[in-house]
């Protein structure tokens, strides 16, 4: 199963190696990373999108935990969520498919963020499958580049991961 | 006052109440070396090879319970540690390097012996620290101990760059340390140990399994109470052997791969197998679907992430051992349970595999059998000297036929296997402990990875004995080819060896050679009465195997008895 794990880390020079030669070291599966420092500067923030049965998530939580720098893992996949990504899409921008980028762009309430005579620029936030089903719809009208964000996810409600 | 990074180290270390280094300097550690030489209470070992000055570290820190220290220089200096941190690393053992850097503006520019030691060690550290700013120097050297020390114990490395062995600032060691990303889980949970203590009541073929937390928490004599309270047998893994008298009526011996056969016998037919500071080692378990395949497992540790690792845990205890061991013991002395009569079926037939096949081997009379090697050290020591091993053959005679009193007594290389370890360790626990016997039980091959620590030994004047069973073979792997690789002998036999006693003598040590069985116990006597380094050669019977042996994927019960 596919799972969504947050780990609150001390900023520190070194961390990011040591979490992922953990996942590359025991053989874990990483799908996407995303990091960024939180408002206290010591401390970072990072989203860990990994696939595995029940016995390897519990491995991977504590090893996770385990690490000195580690100082909060939290696994979302028992729990409602928050989940975000974000895509950029290149396409090549013909006049007989402009209008159909531009509805595309709409309807997922994305965003021209760039253009050209050649090229338009789209951006898209959401769910991951959103951003998905968006780059699938978007693809038959000519993608020349495309850059995705790893996913960050947040809890519902009070609860927090710091 | 302000005080140079070197003078910081040197002060740190003081106040740690480490006062022996293991080390060899170099161009970077230079400074440190300078306040060495002006503070003669920081006493240092000055080694021949970096590897040898960890495994000292390490044999220091076993025998002894304090953490060890070894101090190397940068590039090829600390590049040579890593086998001996990785050792560390896989048994648990606490202990601290200190590589010197280049300096922090060249780090990065393939500078003149440089190596990213921090990202070459990182997943065999404990955890590991780059000092960039002499400011934070003792702090980090506070948190090293710390870390390597606490919780599950581990190896931790220091790299100092030359600049900040230079820079200036106060001395100012911090007293405590907090870490609010490192809160070890040290009290065992009360409501697991009262489901611990029920399950054993219930059980009627219990095991305690035990593993080298035992003796890293010094919980023998714990150990000791819980089993004769409940009379319920004990078996140690290789790492675990010290923790319970060999002697004693409950003591199964090592299980495992070549463990005694009333042990793997024991653990294939127990209702509940309680784990305590052991890991369920892939050579101790065996086949995995197989291992203990009717028990409830309890297991008790210190790391959350050893339990249900390998095994899924029915009653998981998290905390120090010693603190679950104390606590279990309260809640089994309110027991009504009659232990004696409970148990005295799983002991009566216990008893009968003990009889059904004990360690044994075919005695002569013309040549030296290496187990006899061993069994005649014990009658000669008594048990009473610190053993340590190399690997192979000689490590498993030693682990069958020692008989061991008390923990922090016999000194091996479980986990990662390396051969090189025992002698550099020896070194470590006759520096720990001056007076004590203490014996390598070694290879011909293995003493050869770090033979030369003879210079280290006569150096200090330890009295450490190395005794080589020589076989004239990579022994254990010759054994594996001769089970199971059809007696294909490639590239196991050393067909030049060195003249070992003359090798001895060339490093100003005793060396003694023995042939013939009347020889072994006088060749020890004499070593043992000479108080300065030994190597005694005994020449073995070349192809004598290590019964009983599981094969590797067999389950326990399926061992080859000879
Ligand atoms: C550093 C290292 N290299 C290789 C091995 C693989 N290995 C395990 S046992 C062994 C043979 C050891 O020979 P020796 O020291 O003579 O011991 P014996 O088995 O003959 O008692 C080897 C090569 C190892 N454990 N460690
Ligand atoms: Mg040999």
């Amino acid at each position: 199963m596919r799972h969504t794990i947050s780990v609150l880390v001390e900023n520190k020079f070194g961390v990011l190696a040591r979490i992922s030669g953990l996942f590359s070291g025991r053989g874990f599966n990483i799908e996407s990373l995303s990091v960024a420092p939180t408002l206290d500067l010591t401390t970072s923030r990072m989203t860990i999108i990994t696939r595995g049965d029940d016995a390897i998530i519990e491995q991977v939580t504590k090893q996770l935990n385990k690490l000195i720098d580690v100082i909060k893992v939290i696994d979302f996949s028992d729990e409602d969520f928050i989940e975000r990504g974000i895509v950029l899409v290149k396409v090549n921008s013909e006049p007989n498919n402009r209008a159909e980028i531009l509805r595309m762009t709409e309807i997922f309430r994305g965003k021209v963020v760039d253009v050209s005579t050649k090229t338009y620029t789209i951006e898209v936030t959401g769910a991951e499958a959103k951003v998905s089903a968006f780059v699938e719809m978007i693809k038959p009208l000519g993608i020349i580049e495309i850059a995705r964000s790893g996913k960050i996810a947040m809890s519902r409600g009070k609860k927090t991961l710091g | 006052m302000e005080y140079t990074g070197a003078e910081i180290f040197v002060k740190s270390l003081l106040k740690q109440g480490a006062d022996l280094i293991f080390g060899y300097p170099g161009g970077v550690v230079l400074p440190i070396y300078d306040e060495l030489f002006k503070t003669p209470k920081l006493r240092h070992i000055l080694v021949r090879h970096e590897q040898g000055a960890v495994h000292m570290a390490d044999g220091f820190a076993r025998a002894n319970g304090k953490p060890g220290v070894a101090l190397v220089t940068s590039g090829p200096g600390a590049t040579n540690t890593v086998t001996g941190i990785a050792t560390a690393n896989m048994d648990s053992i606490p202990i601290v390097v200190f590589t010197g850097q280049v300096p922090t503006g060249l780090i990065g520019n393939d500078a003149f012996q440089e190596a990213d030691i921090i990202g070459i060690t990182r997943p065999c550290v404990k955890h590991s620290y780059l000092v960039r700013d002499v400011k934070d120097l003792a702090s980090t050297i506070a948190e090293a101990f710390y870390i390597a020390t606490t919780g599950r114990p581990g190896p931790v490395v220091v790299d100092l760059p030359k600049d900040v062995l230079l820079a200036k600032t106060k001395f100012e060691y911090p007293e405590t340390v907090e870490l609010r990303s490192y809160r070890p889980t040290t009290s065992a949970n009360k409501r697991q140990i009262d489901k611990l203590a029920a399950a054993l009541e219930e059980a009627k073929r219990p095991v305690l399994y035990v593993g080298g937390g035992m003796i890293l928490t010094n919980a023998a004599a714990e150990l000791k109470k819980l089993a004769h309270t409940i009379q319920a047998p004990v078996t140690m893994t290789l790492m675990g052997l010290g923790s319970f008298p060999s002697l004693d009526d409950l003591c199964l011996g090592m299980l495992g791969m070549h463990g005694t056969y009333r042990a793997n016998m024991a653990v294939t037919h127990t209702d509940l197998i309680v784990a305590l500071g052991a890991r369920f080692d892939d050579r101790v378990t065996g086949k995995l679907d197989e291992f203990a395949p009717n028990a409830k497992v309890a297991h008790v540790d210190v790391d959350p992430t050893a339990i249900s690792k390998n095994v899924p845990t029915h009653i998981p205890v998290v905390g120090d051992l010693k603190d679950a061991m104390k606590k279990l013991n309260a809640v089994i002395a309110e027991s009504k349970v009659d232990w004696k009569t409970k148990h005295k079926p799983w002991l009566a037939q216990i008893d009968e595999w003990k009889h059904a096949n004990k360690l044994e081997y075919v005695k002569k009379t013309n040549v030296i059998k290496p187990q006899f090697v061993v069994e005649e050290i014990d009658r000669v020591t008594g048990g009473d000297a610190i053993f340590t091993t190399e690997v192979g053959q000689n490590q498993m005679w030693a682990a069958q036929y020692l008989t061991l009193k008390r923990p922090r007594t016999f000194l091996t290389s479980g986990g990662l296997g390396t051969m090189g370890y025992g002698f550099p360790a020896a070194i470590g626990a006759q520096a720990a402990f001056p007076d004590k016997v203490v014996i390598d039980i070694a290879g011909d091959g293995s003493i050869q990875m770090n033979i030369q620590e003879l210079g280290t030994a006569v150096q200090q004047r330890l009295p450490v004995i190395v005794v080589i069973l020589n076989n004239g073979f990579l022994g254990m792997v010759r054994q594996w080819q001769q089970l199971f690789h059809g007696n294909r002998y490639a590239y196991t036999c050393m067909e030049s060896q060195p003249d070992f006693v003359k090798l001895a003598e060339a490093y100003g040590a005793l060396g003694i050679r023995a042939t013939k069985p009347e020889e072994v116990g006088p060749a020890l006597e004499k070593a043992i009465a000479a108080r300065r380094p030994t190597i005694i050669d005994f020449v073995v019977d070349r192809e004598e195997n290590v019964y009983p042996m599981v094969p590797a994927g067999s389950p326990l019960n399926k061992m080859l008895l000879a």
